[in-house]
């Protein structure tokens, strides 16, 4: 399973990644991004707009399939279920966020052990670091946004800085990261 | 690191010494909410989270409302609140009587919302709104009507946004940093615990609301309590769930019909 965890200014981020994106990975794609809670579903017929691969904001107990993207829902933590499925949650917010980047990050690696991959966005927030060091410690591999090219360097740099990450990537790295991960 | 099978013997625990069976909850989350209880109450280990639990009944409050998740607020999803006023009320409103049923209703700010629409419609005197939770603590607040100043001012923009009229603060008086609602409002909830796991169908409704409570079941859970909601409502009642919440693929949606963008739901056989 591969995430993306994103905050204020990844949507670029994403908007030049994802169309460089095969549009058959085969493993799914999670995106979590920090949004205004207004639950403007646009965001995910807008970011369907820049790829090939099926898009979807999760549902409660939608079933996990590879080749697929899901965008985390506004207003709910999404989390990750045995048996390949998600939940959501509306629990209290996590670093000011809900969703927060921690608790997908945390429940994924909980779940898929090393076979999770998770790269950390431009951002202004501390959200990501804990989840990002919780899935290296389960065995999975983790990347961030390199800071000299987000808008927002502050929440690539705190993972960094935190020994969180394995690797630094700019968008087109990231792409090619992406499409070799089997 | 609390592991899953510490899980089973705690759960295991609350339902042979206080029949409490939260077995069939969504396991990810519940366990967030075990680990976030074990450092709020400073137990070093999940062992000691486990012994209080089992030998302190007083404890077991606390722990079920830790637990479970109470967030809520009042006009939640207005689009949601602006489609019971436009498409629902009417319908519901040539009836002599109208029942209403919100299940897992936390501290009661969609109660009073749902109040509030009723009384704009002209309808609040021939209903009853029967507030339901599996927490007391909960539904002490809603019997008390009192919400906190402080939030009042969000509240009413979604209540605006719901397709209100009136300036809000004709609904509460406000007082020393909280916000009581009208008796006039309050006077028509019904306040009663019940577990949507274990308790049985108690009345017939023409709607009935059960928000953001499912996605903390398990598939089987959801199926069980849908089964529930579906014996509980009469010939063509409604039935509202959160925005991220569906009937689809459960054992009662060939006898419902989604009746617009908003998770409403019209049962038609
Ligand atoms: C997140 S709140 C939802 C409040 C409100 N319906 C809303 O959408 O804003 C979930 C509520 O469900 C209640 N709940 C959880 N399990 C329950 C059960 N088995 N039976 C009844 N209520 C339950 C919790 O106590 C909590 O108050």
């Amino acid at each position: 399973m591969l995430l993306i965890g994103g905050s204020a200014g990844s949507l670029e981020v994403l908007f030049k990644l994802l169309p460089m994106l095969d549009a058959d990975l085969p493993f799914p794609l999670v995106i979590v991004l920090h949004r205004r809670s207004s639950g403007d579903s646009s965001l995910s017929d807008l970011l369907s707009t820049k790829t090939l691969i099926p898009t979807r904001e999760v549902e409660d107990k939608d079933p996990i399939a590879a080749t697929n993207l899901y965008l985390a829902p506004a207003d709910y933590h999404l989390l990750i279920e045995k048996k390949q499925f998600f939940s959501l949650d509306d629990s209290e917010k996590i670093n000011f966020s809900r969703p927060s980047i921690d608790v997908t990050f945390e429940s994924a690696s909980e779940i898929y052990k090393s076979g999770v991959v998770a790269i950390l966005l431009s951002g202004a927030n501390e959200d990501g670091t804990k989840g990002l060091l919780s899935i290296k410690k389960a065995g999975g591999r983790t990347a961030a946004q390199d800071p000299q090219t987000a808008q927002m360097q502050f929440m690539p740099h705190y993972a960094i800085t935190h020994h969180a990450v394995d690797l630094i990537l700019n968008i087109q790295q990231m792409a090619e990261f992406i499409n070799q991960l089997e | 690191m609390v592991e899953d099978e510490d899980i089973d013997l705690l759960l295991n625990d609350l339902f042979e010494i206080y029949g409490y069976d939260f077995t069939s909850y969504s396991r990810a989350s519940l366990k967030r909410r075990i680990v976030r209880l074990c450092s709020l109450d400073k137990f070093p280990s999940f062992v000691e989270l486990r012994y209080k639990v089992r030998s302190d009944p007083d404890y077991l409050k606390r722990f079920v409302e830790e637990i479970t998740v109470n967030v809520t607020e009042m006009f939640r999803d207005p689009s949601f609140y602006k489609s019971l006023r436009e498409d629902i009320l009417p319908i519901l409103g040539t009836k002599p009587f109208i029942r209403i049923w919100h299940a897992g209703c936390s501290t009661g700010e969609e109660v009073y919302s749902m109040a509030i629409l009723l009384k704009e419609a002209n309808l609040l005197k021939k209903s009853l709104l029967y507030a339901t939770d599996l927490n007391p603590s909960v539904l002490e607040k809603v019997r008390k009507g009192i919400f906190p100043l402080n939030q009042i001012k969000q509240y009413s923009e979604s209540y605006i946004a719901s397709g209100g009229r009136l300036d809000f603060s004709t609904y509460y008086t406000a007082n020393y940093g909280q916000a009581k609602f009208d008796q006039e409002l309050s006077e028509k909830i019904i306040i009663s615990t019940h577990n949507l796991v274990s308790d049985s169908s108690f009345n017939e409704f023409d709607l009935i609301l059960c928000r953001n409570v499912l996605i903390y079941f398990d598939k089987d859970l959801q199926d069980r309590v849908l089964k529930l909601f579906d014996a509980s409502l009469g010939t063509l009642g409604y039935l509202a769930l959160g925005t991220k919440e569906t009937l689809k693929f459960s054992a009662i949606q060939n006898k419902y019909k989604q009746l617009n963008r908003e998770k409403i739901w019209k049962k038609i056989q």
